[in-house]
């Protein structure tokens, strides 16, 4: 009976990822354009966009390798593993034991490699340039992602991701206290910039100067293309979804319960929706921060990250 | 109060004390420095208050609200007056800019946002053996008195105008009566208000100071400052 409802919790985080991470993408150009004054292209348009692109004929460009062509299914399969390990529904299911911080930080990482791995296989001058200013962000984005979360892995006494959630819905003054505030921030500002969104990167821009996301991505076409930007969508779906469980805990199901995981998957949904709404009205008013100063934003809040681990360790941690 | 809201309370001070340092490092305009420190001054206040709250110690608290008004008032006031002063007569210009900026400190932002998490991780280390001592909440937050003042002297050594400066050595000086607070619940009345009138004198003059060197020399980039020595 547990392990049906567990291995159901695996399944659902996957499903809920995969299928809804276009309506997400969807919701928030929605919420975008409402708050700009344009009528939008409705929820459903991501979807669109992929059926559109998935009936188009494979093309590669000529004189690239495997790591081009193989590269959007990895993106697409180490986020769908990531997603099946991190608790987004469930803290109790049969693969929460091997939901370790470092092997899902490392997981979205390959999936950042290969793509710019990609970038660099096509030889043209945006893939090389998108692949090095990916890897630039992405080397200072990692650590704030393991450092952030580390400030909450000291008061849990683990780095298995169920057990830092189960912890925090049990006690929820480990959030409230400055090490929780301030990882919460280093871990926003991390997400932004590990999904290309608004400060770091423009999604909805192909201007040469500063794009870096579109500019590995550029020679996809088709089936790829639409696999890529699943990809995409997915591993903003899915690092919203850990910045939720990590410090908006409550809710997820900490036992094996047909119940818990209904409600789970309920509030799981509001919490992103509500989670993707905010960051859409948050784009509305910034601007994109400029290529060189986006290192001094990582910088401060890999700083932050830090502090967090320093004030959770000695201020509180050992008492 | 019960002990663990107190901790609680106290590791909120403690920890946006050391926070409004770092953004004073981050942020490049005057008047955004000016806002940050003066909510530093409400968190050092803060700090004064709860330690003498848990303590019983009136006095304390009196000091505490006393700090608040010096740092978190009369100060910040002091240094936006001597910023609207550098500026009066260059709105009509507009190279108002370049006076409220610190566009070029001598190590750049990201590099010295680092070198504050050096800074703080250094502070942690010489602080272990006096935390040892007699561990209590509020020694355990001693770090962060230390941290602030290393990242005090690391501003007042890195930025180039007159007012970051000023501003770099009130970061000093807040870190050394937040060190005093949590390491001995508090120096008596009398040093601490002899310390005070030293701050407000110190800020006075050196505002005085910057008025003129922008009267000679057209600036307040302490570069320009070499010329002097012959």
């Amino acid at each position: 009976m547990s392990t049906a409802v567990g291995y159901t919790a695996v399944a659902g985080q996957i499903v809920v990822v995969g299928a809804g991470a276009p309506l997400l993408t969807g919701w928030m150009r929605q919420v975008r354009a409402r708050l700009e004054g344009r009528a939008g292209a409705g929820v459903l348009q991501p979807w669109r966009d992929a059926r559109k692109l998935l009936r188009k004929e494979p093309i590669s460009p000529v004189g690239t390798g495997p790591a081009f062509r193989t590269a959007p299914a990895l993106l697409v399969a180490t986020t769908v593993v990531a997603a099946a390990l991190v608790p987004l529904l469930s803290t109790d299911t049969p693969v929460s034991g091997h939901a370790d911080l470092i092997v899902v930080v490392a997981l979205i990482a390959l999936g950042t490699l290969v793509l710019a791995l990609a970038g660099l296989d096509t030889g043209t001058a945006f893939g090389g340039m998108g692949a090095s200013r990916e890897m630039t962000v992405a080397a200072l984005v990692e650590p704030t992602i393991l450092l952030s979360v580390f400030a909450l892995s000291i008061p849990a006494g683990t780095t298995n991701i169920p057990a830092i959630v189960h912890g925090a819905v049990d006690e929820p003054a480990r959030l409230a206290s400055p090490a929780g505030l301030l990882a919460t921030a280093a871990l926003a500002v991390a997400v932004l910039a590990e999904t290309g969104r608004i400060p770091v990167d423009n999604p909805s821009t192909h201007l040469e100067l500063t794009m870096i996301h579109e500019a590995m991505v550029l020679e996809y076409a088709g089936p790829d293309l639409a696999l890529v930007e699943l990809g995409a969508q997915m591993r903003l779906t899915l690092l919203l979804g850990l910045l939720s469980s990590l410090f908006v805990p409550w809710g997820i199901a900490t036992s094996p319960s047909w119940a818990a995981l209904a409600v789970a998957l309920v509030l799981f949904a509001a919490k992103l929706t509500l989670l993707g709404a905010v960051l859409a009205a948050a784009e509305v008013f910034w601007a994109k921060v400029r290529l060189f100063r986006v290192p001094e934003l990582l910088a401060g809040s890999f700083l932050l990250a830090l502090l967090a681990v320093t004030a959770s360790y000695f201020l509180s941690g050992a008492s | 109060m019960s002990t663990g809201l107190y901790t609680q309370l106290l590791d909120l001070a403690c920890g946006a004390f050391l926070l409004a340092a770092v953004i004073v490092l981050w942020v490049r305009e005057l008047t955004a420095i000016v806002r940050v420190f003066a909510l530093q001054g409400i968190s050092l206040a803060a700090l004064a208050v709860l330690l003498g709250g848990h303590e019983h110690r009136w006095d304390l608290v009196g000091v505490g609200v006393g700090i608040g008004l010096l740092r978190a008032g009369v100060l910040p006031h002091l240094m936006r007056r001597a910023l609207a002063v550098l500026t009066a007569d260059r709105q009509r210009y507009g190279t108002a800019a370049t006076e409220t900026r610190e566009t070029q400190p001598l190590i750049n932002v990201a590099a010295s946002l680092l070198t504050a998490a050096l800074l703080t991780l250094l502070a942690y280390a010489v602080a272990r053996p006096l935390t040892e001592l007699h561990p209590t909440p509020a020694t355990r937050a001693l770090p962060v008195g230390l941290a602030v003042v290393l990242i005090g002297f690391f501003v007042l050594v890195t930025r180039r105008r007159a007012l970051s400066q000023v501003v770099g050595f009130l970061l000093l000086d807040n870190g050394i009566t937040a060190t005093a607070f949590l390491a001995t619940s508090g120096v008596p009345l009398i040093v601490e208000l002899g310390v005070s009138f030293d701050v407000l004198l110190a800020v006075l003059v050196l505002q005085i100071l910057t008025t003129r060197m922008r009267e000679a020399f057209g600036t307040t980039d302490i570069d320009d400052l070499r010329e002097l020595h012959d």
